[in-house]
């Protein structure tokens, strides 16, 4: 068992202290153009201070609560993925000699160590899943790897769900338990800490704070559970591979031809979408090259293109994909479903499509209407 | 350099134009220790690099005991194949691989080959049947079917000819529209196996082509009780890594680049025959 520590309100800056005197840059939540995003983080003022979030399909708004608390809110748009597979970046450059040859020379990724506080169970299960894709692979991506291993990671147990959180469901949060080096839990008078590494107990150390009492300790599992239990959405009993696959033709897909923009919002949101397109960037006078990877939608028509032909033409077929991919193929290649419950991508689709209504959806028998029994043109 | 994304420098040895939009490169890798420890296996592939255009996944045609050159067979189709088909002898371009899984060359050891071909020059199936004709006591009989769109369409002649002096090897051909000079049948690829005497615990079938073709003789092989497990296709999707990191390749829990390009017909089983999968 962990040793819980209480660390006061108005003492959090001498952790936000500690963790720069262990050499960490700080990177925290806080209100940028109406949203919660993950940004430089110098004292605790800057944290979204009785701030909470209105989530709902195609809805995101902060409101100010009548609270103190510094993580009230549940997920913004980003969840840690922009920290560790960048949306653009240089993987190797070409130049070409006068003579004639091509020179190549590998790009190495460089950042600092970094210390995240405010990352939620939903998301660091999430980089579970993207450290198996990326680190755990055939190929270990050293990219990636460079960035993950410098991450030091403070994550918030969640105490409030919004509308669109689902993690009870897919059995990864709300409260943490993975993959964070110190954990926090909020009470109105301050925070229940406990460190699950070494460098973690090093800096809870030099806080002299003192133990969390067991009121305390109830009052924050009392949070966690109120916290889960207010969560009203659920997915389909897996596992779901065999019944997405074998759904494959199932009528309701094509309803989402009249819905879905294929805009990708809900890819870009995804904590565990890992697609990517290889871009070329070349200079002026033609003899340098830069190549590139970005962040890249299965929505997109390019995304299957081969010789001329676009394997997903259709809306209904790349939603498809998307939805069999994270929910079920995912399971044959990790070992588990891609949906982490962060909700993200419901509260993010600019017409409000429910993954999780989708799912029930295409996992029931088709019921067969005159609007839903066409075939896929 | 462990992370296999960075491409190395070759240079074209020789070039040769097959039709107007059909070529084949024979390239070198400038660094002689690597060229030297080049290895591959029939059906693998190779990521092609132009500066400023761009990389294609093109599969690797020459014999893989051939440690001096690598050879690809490439048809003009977008801006990066357009553009290597511009390439001279002495021009240097960028190539990193072998990727992928390529065909059983021992899972099929000791069985007859049905080696399918729909479309023009596929390489992928020339490169196992030029493998097996030089190893032919490892395989039983080997057959050769070559289907093509138009009669005008067929190219390497000589070489379906050659084949054809082999013992234990016949070639047959047909076209959806023949000509008067068209020496082969006309319809689709599946009309010769009644004439194949296919033992099918001891046969290997071989393909590569569009899909409908892949499809058509799928489905007859698994009538003539052909194990899904000894059906042979080579898949092509849309490829930027060939590591299995980019996703785009996917088809069904298959990353292609990774996982194929040659998979059973049991691997794709629950995918296969659906539009937009």
């Amino acid at each position: 068992m962990y040793i819980s520590r209480f660390l006061p309100r108005e003492r959090f800056d001498d952790l936000i202290e500690a963790l720069r005197a262990a050499g960490y840059p700080i990177v925290g939540p806080q209100v940028h153009d109406q949203a919660i995003v993950f940004d430089a983080l110098n004292h605790a003022a800057q944290l979204p201070i009785g701030i909470v979030d209105e989530q709902s399909p195609g809805r995101y708004r902060l409101h100010a609560s009548d609270t103190n608390r510094y993580f009230d809110w549940t997920t913004g748009p980003q969840a840690l993925k922009p920290m560790t597979f960048v949306p653009r970046e240089t993987l190797w450059r070409s130049v070409r000699q006068p003579d004639g040859q091509l020179e190549f020379s590998a790009e190495h990724a460089d950042m600092p160590q970094t210390a995240v506080i405010g990352i939620r169970a939903c998301d660091l299960a999430a980089l579970a899943i993207q450290d198996r894709h990326f680190m755990h692979g055939p190929q270990s991506d050293p990219y990636y790897v460079q960035r993950r291993e410098r991450l030091f990671l403070v994550a918030v147990n969640c105490m409030r769900s919004s509308d669109t959180c689902f993690c009870a469901a897919t059995g990864d949060g709300p409260k943490v338990h993975t993959g964070q080096d110190l954990s926090l839990s909020e009470l109105d008078e301050g925070f229940i800490l406990e460190a699950h590494t070494g460098q973690a107990r090093e800096i809870l150390a030099s806080l002299s704070i003192g133990p969390a009492d067991d009121e305390q300790l109830d009052r924050a599992e009392t949070g966690i559970k109120q916290a889960a239990d207010n969560q009203r959405r659920s997915l389909p009993a897996g596992p779901l591979q065999e019944k997405l696959v074998g759904a494959v033709d199932h009528p309701h897909w094509q309803t989402l031809n009249d819905r879905c923009l294929t805009c990708g919002n809900c890819t870009a949101v995804c904590p565990t979408c890992f697609c990517q397109s290889h871009v070329e960037e070349i200079s002026l006078n033609g003899q340098e090259t830069r190549h590139d990877r970005q962040w890249e939608s299965c929505f997109n028509p390019d995304h299957s293109y081969i010789h001329g032909i676009v394997i997903r033409a259709e809306r209904p077929q790349r939603y498809r994909q998307w939805l069999t991919h994270k929910f079920g193929t995912w399971e044959e290649q990790f070992g588990r479903g891609g949906c982490t419950g962060c909700g993200r991508c419901i509260a993010w689709c600019p017409v409000g499509i429910d993954v999780t209504e989708e799912l029930a959806a295409v996992c029931s028998p088709p019921t067969l209407t005159a609007d839903s029994g066409g075939s896929p043109s | 350099m462990s992370y296999a994304l960075t491409p190395f420098e070759a240079e074209v040895i020789e070039r040769h134009d097959e039709t107007p939009d059909l070529f084949s490169l024979q390239l070198r890798l400038t660094d002689a220790t690597r060229q030297a420890q080049y290895r591959f296996v029939p059906g693998q592939f190779n990521m092609l690099y132009l500066p400023g255009m761009g990389e294609v996944p093109i599969s690797i045609v020459s014999d893989p005991e051939d440690r001096h050159v690598i050879n690809h067979t490439i048809r003009k189709v977008g801006s990066v194949t357009d553009n290597l088909g511009k390439l001279q002898v002495g021009d240097r371009l960028g190539l990193r691989g072998p990727y992928g899984r390529g065909w059983p060359i021992d899972a099929a050891e000791g069985t007859d080959l049905v080696v399918v071909t729909g479309g023009l020059g596929c390489a992928p199936s020339v490169s196992f049947i030029e493998y097996a004709l030089r190893r032919q006591s490892r395989y039983g009989h080997i057959h050769i079917i070559q289907g093509v769109k138009h009669a005008h369409d067929f190219i390497w002649r000589e070489r379906y000819e050659l084949w054809r002096t082999y013992p234990d090897v016949d070639v047959w051909l047909t076209a959806d529209t023949g000509d008067t000079l068209w020496p082969g049948k006309v319809g689709p690829v599946t009309q010769f196996f009644d004439q194949l005497s296919i033992a099918p615990q001891r046969t290997s079938v071989i393909m590569c082509g569009p899909e409908g073709m892949m499809n058509a003789v799928v489905r007859d092989m698994r009538q003539r009780n052909v194990p899904d497990t000894q059906i042979w296709l080579s898949m092509e999707r849309n490829m930027h890594c060939a590591i299995g990191s980019c996703g785009r390749c996917q088809l069904g829990a298959k990353f292609v680049c990774r996982d194929g390009p040659v998979f059973n017909f049991a691997e794709l089983a629950p995918y296969w025959g659906h539009k937009g999968v």
